[in-house]
């Protein structure tokens, strides 16, 4: 009960904010720039999302389907490159600046370069700039997690005889946790941009990259900006996926307990 | 020996155990900067490594797929990337194409990305200035205020799903209409600034909050018991405790910041930049592919150019301090 | 009667007043300081003597009673920069060479840079770190952070030493010569020292009165005075110090036994 009751007042300022913020939004819009809005009042980009649904669910399930797609395997891959990586210590130590050093490549740009390998029209390059951009954070912030242990547990559980098997299973993993929870955020609403970008450049002709194009070299900016909003849901809704999936992986952790409390 | 180190052996032969477990200390540190700067050269060594090692794996796959006719050998199955010269173009060509010029007596494919990569550096730079300023800028206002950091930081959070990138052209028209009113006139290329500062001011903003709250509660006492003003606070002790904090944020935001500049300029229209370089090059694949490679090397390059930067200053102002960078 | 260094009179402090966690950390403390006296608080955890001191330092508020110090509110002396503190953890920025660090209060006093420069050089020199200055904390032992942690707390002369568990994270070697080095300090300068601490034998090597605090709430059950004359390396083997040893360890235990 108090417990609700503190959650509630907690979401209180926010929610005012947005509130707030859209109103004040809405009412400069109507006051200053009553035509042709380059940026829309948030009620035309509602009354444009309710009638283009169509088109627009159509583009946010093409979108998605690359954005989930690419988002699983980027994960599962950096995940499994972590724990092989850290399986050797002198690997690690080698390859985790370079990887962090990969990061610093705009990846996007090799989208063009994917469209050359994978064809045009396929999906598949759009899933290779999301698997590629969400490789990284997943695969730098998990290999931080399985090494950045305190030496004091591994050298417990050595006392216990423990096997490189075990130690990994009781202590490096749970330690990575967190770590790993994070870069999924992280990657949340990167993948989102990513996979629109990459549209841009090929891909399918119906997904939401080429309509927000499409509709802004139409003027027609309130279809763009509902497309945009479908990719945002989009993100927050994978971020949503995170942060659920954090706390009942790791009830125990600490920021979880933080915003719990 | 240096003189200081002369000084505490004679002092170290008085019996002060403090002065001796300082010369371990001292020992100490010597030993690790030595190890930090093994480490890095060896780090450079493997990067270079890296960067043949994937050069040979380009032209191993290729090699291996004109052989067997583009299926995987034993198993048999297609294999996912075709091996002919316009999908792969062979290594040599892509790496000779730099020197060639474009046009016959024009200029170089090199000088063409190395005027692109200033051009989009440029834009970058700019964003990132304003976005590090912007970020700040909130952080200090959320410290300042808690209702403020409870009412907008999840909005701070949020904004970074909307995919602005995305939407640079309605970004740039919006700019030329709206931003008149600044004392210069509002250029194309600072529309793209602006999805760069978008990109940038995010990751500035949280981890510049975290590092402003970094300071020990000690410390805080420390400085209000000298009755210290909010504003001495603020500078003399919030600030330079979060520059740790700071500085992977900043390397983000750096990479976030030509990210943005490529994107924006390509969707944005923009002419002289490297992301439109790229697309020019995307659209005449078919003529020279060597030369789209060629270009993403450019963008590649000049990434880990400005995160480089940013790791020389972080290493710089953290060294200093005898710290080491997280 | 000649002013008080630091009169406290009935001061109570409740955290978290009127809520399901509130805590009474003290309960009606009178406590008067004179002058020149370096008195120690000491007593088990959640007695409240770290309180207390942050209480005298004007760093929090107390719920009920008065401070002065030097016949002024706390609030005022901190203003007047009358208090200077040393914690457990030295509390140097890292960013800050030796020397800046020891400036730093009088960087936000406004003395002017030669000033400063000259000050910090002759702090150095009092706690024995003359070549240091240039050198930055994290270059640092624990014992000569503390050492500059003293320095800059001594640095603009304050009239009360204010000081929670200083030695707390030193090893006992490094303490028991801090301990010296303090008192030689304290003889040199003449400052009124309050001083909080875990460690009986470190309570009355250093005070010239030990104050007994009792937990839940926080009180003062016992002042016991400390003569001991002037302290050198046999006075922690001489039959004095054990007696009063013994009987500050006492005065806990019955602290504890009430509990």
């Amino acid at each position: 009960m108090t417990g609700l009751r503190h959650r509630l007042s907690a979401s209180l300022p926010p929610v005012a904010f947005g509130l707030a913020g859209l109103a004040l939004w809405e009412s400069l819009l109507r006051i200053t720039d009553p035509r042709g809005f380059v940026l829309p009042p948030p009620s035309e980009i509602v009354a444009a999302l309710v009638d283009n649904w169509s088109q627009i669910w159509t583009g946010t399930r093409h979108t998605g389907y690359v954005i989930l797609t690419g988002l699983a395997a980027g994960v599962i891959l950096g995940v499994l490159a972590a724990l092989l990586v850290t399986r050797f210590r002198s690997a690690n130590e080698t390859i985790t600046p370079v990887a962090t050093a990969v990061n610093a490549i705009p990846i996007i740009a090799l989208a063009p370069v994917f469209n050359a390998w994978f064809g045009l029209i396929s999906p598949h390059s759009n899933q290779a700039v999301v698997t590629v951009l969400v490789f990284f954070p997943v695969f730098i912030n998990v290999t931080k997690g399985l090494t950045q242990v305190q030496p004091s547990q591994i050298e417990l559980m050595r006392s216990y005889a423990a096997r490189e098997r075990q130690i990994t299973r009781e202590v490096r993993i749970p330690n990575a946790m967190p770590f790993f929870f994070n870069s999924l955020k992280i990657v949340s609403s990167l993948s989102v941009i990513a996979a629109i970008v990459a549209e841009y450049f090929g891909g399918r002709q119906d997904a939401l990259g080429p309509m927000i194009i499409q509709s802004a070299g139409l003027t027609r900016y309130d279809d763009a900006w509902a497309a945009v909003f479908a990719g945002a849901m989009i993100g927050i809704v994978l971020y949503a996926l995170a942060a659920l999936a954090e706390r009942l992986a790791m009830p125990w952790h600490a920021s979880v307990r933080e915003a719990a409390r | 020996m240096s003189r200081l180190e002369e000084q505490l052996a004679e002092i170290a032969a008085t019996d002060d155990p403090i002065i001796r477990d300082q010369l371990i200390v001292l020992a100490v540190k010597r030993q690790e900067r030595r190890q930090r700067l093994r480490n890095s050269a060896r780090r450079t060594l493997v990067f270079v490594l890296f960067v043949i090692g994937l050069g040979l794996l380009y032209m191993g796959y290729k090699a291996m797929g004109q052989s067997t006719g583009d299926r995987w050998p034993i198993v048999g199955g297609e294999l996912p990337v075709k091996t002919n010269d316009l999908i792969m173009p062979p290594l040599g060509d892509i790496l000779t194409s730099f020197g060639r010029p474009l046009r016959a007596g024009g200029q170089t494919l090199a000088s063409l990305i190395w005027s692109s990569a200033l051009f989009t550096l440029r834009e970058a730079a700019t964003g990132f200035v304003a976005g590090v300023v912007i970020g700040l800028a909130i952080a200090v206002l959320l410290l300042r205020s808690r209702l403020l950091e409870r009412g907008l930081l999840p909005w701070v959070i949020a904004s970074q799903t909307i995919p602005l990138v995305a939407i640079a052209p309605i970004v740039v028209i919006w700019a030329n209409k709206n931003l008149g009113f600044l004392p210069w006139e509002w250029q194309k290329w600072q529309s793209v600034s602006l999805i760069a500062t978008y990109l940038t001011f995010f990751p500035v903003a949280v981890s510049g909050l975290r590092g402003l709250k970094s300071p020990e509660p000690e410390a805080l006492e420390l400085m209000d018991s000298y009755a210290s003003t909010w504003g001495q606070t603020l500078f003399r002790l919030r600030f330079p405790a979060s520059l740790p904090y700071l500085f992977p944020a900043l390397k983000l935001a750096a990479t976030a910041s030509v990210v943005g500049a490529i994107v924006g300029e390509i969707s944005a229209g923009v002419r002289g930049g490297l992301g439109r370089l790229i697309l020019d090059f995307a659209g005449k694949y078919t003529t020279g592919p060597e030369r789209l490679y060629a270009s993403v090397i450019g963008a590649a390059v000049l990434g880990l150019f400005v995160v480089g930067v940013i790791g020389q200053a972080e290493r710089f102002v953290l060294g200093r301090r005898g710290q080491e960078a997280v | 009667m000649t002013e008080c260094a630091v009169r406290a009179e009935g001061i109570t402090k409740v955290f978290n007043q009127g809520r399901p966690n509130e805590v009474h950390a003290l309960s009606e403390v009178d406590l008067a300081i004179e002058p020149g006296e370096f008195v120690s608080l000491i007593g088990p955890s959640g007695c409240g003597k770290s309180t207390l001191l942050r209480v005298i330092a004007s760093l929090t508020e107390p719920t009920e009673g008065q401070i002065t110090v030097y016949g002024k509110p706390a609030e005022q002396a901190r203003l007047d920069r009358d208090y200077g503190m040393a914690f457990q953890h030295s509390g140097l920025f890292d960013w800050r060479s030796v020397a800046r660090n020891i400036e730093l209060p009088l960087e936000l006093m406004g003395w002017s840079r030669d000033k400063r420069q000259q000050r910090a050089r002759e702090m150095l020199e009092l706690v024995k770190l003359g070549q240091f200055g240039d050198h930055h904390p994290a270059e640092l032992s624990g014992g000569m952070r503390q050492r500059v942690a003293i320095a800059r707390a001594l640095s603009f002369n304050p009239s009360l030493l204010l000081m929670d568990e200083p030695f707390g994270a030193l090893d006992e070697m490094t303490r028991e010569h801090m301990q010296t080095e303090l008192l030689r300090i304290w003889s040199e300068t003449g400052t009124t020292v309050v001083f909080v601490t875990h460690s009986i034998p470190e309570s009355v090597y250093l005070s010239s009165r030990v104050v007994v605090m009792s937990p839940r709430p926080g009180r003062i059950s016992t002042e016991i005075p400390v003569d001991l004359g002037g302290r050198d390396a046999d006075t922690r083997e001489s039959p004095g110090f054990f007696a009063k040893i013994t009987e500050v360890r006492e005065a806990l235990r019955a602290v504890e036994g009430a509990e």
